[in-house]
């Protein structure tokens, strides 16, 4: 009894990455929309991590660790982004994100 | 896949319910100490998978690095309990929303379910990569030999977001102390 099927480990990873997708359509606030992000990305990685097992290749894991760089780097950039928009608009709500509206 | 399903299941459980507490959860430092919990929980389960590297990278960058980040930020815009947002007028749509969540989810993992195509087996089994020395030997040794191309690439990009986020940050500060030098002149006179 020391078996888990392939398939539970990814439907278990596409549950978490369609909470993170929920999170995206449902918050306004932009830094709980960035978390969300995130965790779509760790999804990901979980469903690489698993075909890596699966498959016996290396690929995977490797793929996980550049995605990793990548997301550092966004969250950095992202968070910038953040700081830029609370200068001009005194807010992190993303409907307030309408200076091209008029 | 032999992993121990007892621990699978309780990092599993522990990870959907903290990942359902960073969207619902009100205040965004709330949101952020869940999702540290959730990378915790990932980190346990890659363990379990034979993905040691990973699994470290994953407490210090994501759990170390990145969520401090975020909760720097949290707390320099004092911006913990802005835009909760579940008034009733956007209500219809939000159920639209978790609605074709439920049906994407139930699809993917009905995907999943039925279709166990296995693609050509390599050759770094678990035995194989534990005689060659353990995960992070061979991962180490693949990256500097077959993926060295992607790796040098990640430094560019990484340059590019060192200087994309001092051009973000810096223009407006500069504005912003011009003007703070302007009013100090004028105070003074």
């Amino acid at each position: 009894m020391n078996y888990v099927q392939p398939w539970v480990i990814l439907a278990f990873s596409s549950i978490i990455f369609f909470i993170g997708f929920a999170g995206i359509l449902l918050r306004r606030n932009i830094l709980v929309i960035l978390m969300c992000i995130e965790l779509m990305l760790n999804a990901v990685n979980l469903t690489f991590v698993t075909f890596s097992k699966q498959l016996h290749h290396m690929g995977g894991q490797m793929s996980v660790f550049f995605i990793i760089t990548v997301a550092a780097a966004e969250s950095a950039i992202g968070l910038g982004l953040v700081v830029a928009m609370f200068r001009t608009l005194r807010s992190v709500d993303t409907d307030d994100i309408q200076l091209l509206r008029e | 896949m032999i992993i121990s399903p007892v621990f699978f299941y309780l990092f599993a459980g522990l990870a959907i319910a903290f990942s359902l507490l960073v969207v619902i959860k009100r205040s965004a430092i709330a949101s952020a100490f869940n999702l540290v919990l959730v990378f915790f929980a990932f980190a346990g389960i890659y363990a379990m998978m034979d993905a040691h590297l990973i699994a470290a990278i994953q407490i210090i960058v994501y759990a170390g690095a990145v969520m401090v980040l975020f909760l720097f930020v949290i707390m320099l815009l004092n911006a913990d309990n802005a835009a909760f947002d579940m008034h009733p007028a956007g209500i219809g749509k939000k159920l639209v929303g978790i609605g074709f969540v439920l049906i994407m989810t139930s699809f993917f993992v009905w995907i999943f379910k039925n279709n166990s195509y296995l693609g050509s087996i390599s050759n770094f089994s678990s035995a194989n990569v534990d005689a060659a020395g353990g995960n992070t030997q061979v991962l180490s040794e693949l990256m500097f030999s077959e993926y060295i191309l992607p790796f040098e690439l990640t430094s560019v990009l990484l340059l590019a977001s060192i200087i994309g986020t001092v051009a973000i940050a810096r223009r407006k500060k500069l504005v912003e102390v011009k003007n703070g030098a302007a009013l100090k002149k004028e105070s003074a006179e």
